[in-house]
């Protein structure tokens, strides 16, 4: 998880995402276009998601394809939101004893 | 459209297991219930074999086992039955399991669809919830 944190604390890798979602499956040339920075940069910031499991890859002949995979936002969204309900929950707990505290004073 | 841009969902992920046990969550109908909303998956799992997705509702969707290399490559075809999918021919299911250090890297490719699929349109919001339930079964 670790991997997929430091992923995603780029604003260039995060770019690259959104590109991704607009069009799945582009190659390095693809994803080089309109963006002021090497190929070689481009591809190292890749090569971090791929890690990250934020992108897989496909092979197409010589092409590499690079489509953004949800799967590890998926779980950090499920590992969390299942803990921010639980908290609400405990914290509307808590408030209705203290307020039924109060009411018996 | 070309054979080239032609739609395919591809997905990856990491799993705490052995390459074997990922086989077998894949192609147990006990396992496959569990994260594959309670879609038991029957075959043989030999090449050729056909495959039933007996659903908890309605008609079950059929396949057939293109390629069994356990514990390595699955590949088999899919074709769906439920409500306004069921026209649509078969497309094709590939899983990849590699070992990746610790864990295992289990590759999805779901492709050969058919213009405008609308099967397409409705793996593409579950299957990553498909792989992460997989993962967690597996996981514990």
């Amino acid at each position: 998880m670790d991997a997929v944190f430091k992923a995603l604390a780029d604003a260039t890798r995060r770019e690259l995402l959104d590109r991704l979602r607009a069009e799945n499956g582009q190659t390095l040339s693809e994803l080089c276009e309109r963006l002021a920075m090497s190929r070689q940069a481009v591809s190292k910031h890749l090569a971090i998601l791929e890690a990250a499991n934020l992108v897989a890859t496909v092979w197409r002949g010589r092409e590499k394809l690079h489509y953004l995979n949800p799967v590890p936002i998926g779980e950090i969204y499920d590992r969390w939101i299942g803990n921010y309900e639980r908290a609400r929950v405990a914290a509307l707990a808590d408030l209705k004893r203290a307020l039924e505290e109060k009411s018996d004073d | 459209m070309t054979e080239a841009t032609k739609p395919q969902l591809v997905y990856v992920t990491e799993i705490r297991a052995t390459p074997e046990q990922v086989w077998q969550a894949l192609t147990d109908p006990v396992f496959t219930a569990r994260y594959w909303y309670g879609t038991r998956l029957e075959s043989d799992w030999q090449t050729g074999s056909p495959i039933l997705f007996r659903k908890p509702q309605g008609e079950p969707d059929e396949g057939t086992v293109i390629l069994a290399d356990p514990p390595r490559t699955l590949v088999f075809s899919w074709k769906v039955n439920f409500g306004p999918l069921q026209g649509e021919p078969a497309s094709r299911v590939t899983f990849t399991i590699e070992r990746a250090g610790e864990a295992v890297k289990l590759s999805l490719v779901h492709d050969e669809f058919e213009a405008g699929s609308k099967v397409y349109e409705a793996l593409k919001g579950g299957w990553p919830g498909i792989l992460a339930g997989l993962r967690k079964t597996l996981e514990g």
